[in-house]
């Protein structure tokens, strides 16, 4: 009998284990839901809406100009920022004004909020390498009436 | 039927449940270079494997001193292995600089090979963001005769112009 609930609960321990790495590997390589929070991304997404952001064209190397991407943030690590991608590396960037500019970097992109009054990005920051990125969003899932694909011009 | 099974089975236990283990408590790699000099790869010819403690990192609590593994900021698909010089706060002068220092923004350091003149770390690149780390380089595995623990080794060098001591209670 009791050697029984051992073997039992043990097996369910197993379930929950194998459940759980799973659900990682999915939410690490393949998909994950984010909760926005912060104004930087206004008017494309609001605080505490919810997105579906996928991993393999992070993985790929496949993000474009213009896509909304999650990266790590690079003051605060362990945070994450949601920001559009506006340059790679080896282009152009105007800062303040048209005299300005500053080339970006090996690697690194060149991140900003589409509220650019009220955003801290690459303007504060410089470029962040590309290797701190980790998903593109894809889906606006919440609230009900902004559900929808994500639109960007690279898409037909 | 009985392949079916093996591909299930594959698909649903072994392959997520091996790569959870390593994406959470780390994995052993080989140290390629001489940027780590005499610590790692004291023998040009011969490599040394270390295994690197992703659990330790997750944190992001660092100390000066600890052997670390990072991505490369120039190159996604290049992990480095370096030794952390400064933290947040520090001011360091770059080592071909006569003068001028580089103080250390926030939630960045300052990272370093042991082997100067064949190391591509901070003094090229600068300050590296800590979410770049992936893991700390806590033992040396292979070959047996080299087993050890990976000791900080608390840099001490005239290169430091201020170390910033307010933000090491953090780390415990």
């Amino acid at each position: 009998m009791f050697k029984n609930i051992f073997v039992r609960s043990c097996v369910i321990c197993g379930k929950i284990a194998q459940y759980y790495c799973i659900i990682h590997c999915t939410f690490e390589y393949v998909f994950d839901f984010i909760l926005c929070s912060g104004p930087s991304m206004e008017p494309t997404l609001f605080s505490n809406d919810l997105v579906i952001t996928e991993h393999i064209s992070r993985n790929r190397k496949t993000i474009q100009k213009g896509d909304v991407v999650i990266c790590l943030n690079p003051r605060k690590p362990g945070d994450l920022i949601c920001k559009r991608v506006l340059a790679f590396e080896g282009d152009r960037v105007y800062v303040d004004d048209k005299n300005k500019y500053e080339w970006i970097p090996r690697g690194h992109v060149w991140l900003e909020g589409d509220n650019k009054e009220n955003s801290i990005d690459s303007r504060e920051y410089g470029p962040v390498p590309y290797a701190l990125l980790r998903s593109r969003v894809v889906w606006k899932i919440w609230p009900m009436q902004h559900m929808g694909w994500m639109r960007y011009p690279g898409d037909c | 039927m009985m392949w079916r099974k093996v591909l299930v089975g594959t698909a649903t236990l072994f392959i997520p449940v091996t790569i959870t283990t390593l994406d959470l408590f780390g994995y052993v790699a080989k140290v390629e270079g001489a940027s780590m000099q005499p610590v790692l790869n004291p023998d040009t010819e011969k490599r040394d494997y270390v295994y690197l403690n992703k659990w330790a990192a997750h944190s992001y609590r660092f100390e000066r001193g600890e052997i670390v593994s990072l991505l490369s900021p120039f190159n996604p698909d290049q992990t480095l292995i370096k030794r952390i010089i400064g933290l947040e706060g520090d001011v360091i002068r770059p080592i071909n600089c006569k003068e001028g220092s580089v103080t250390i923004p926030e939630g960045h350091c300052w990272v370093e090979g042991d082997h100067h003149k064949q190391s591509m770390d901070s003094n090229l690149f600068g300050p590296v963001s800590l979410a770049l780390i992936v893991a700390k380089a806590s033992h040396i595995v292979w070959p047996p005769h080299r087993w050890q623990r990976l000791k900080p080794i608390h840099p001490n060098l005239d290169r430091y112009i201020m170390q910033n001591h307010t933000t090491d209670d953090n780390l415990f």
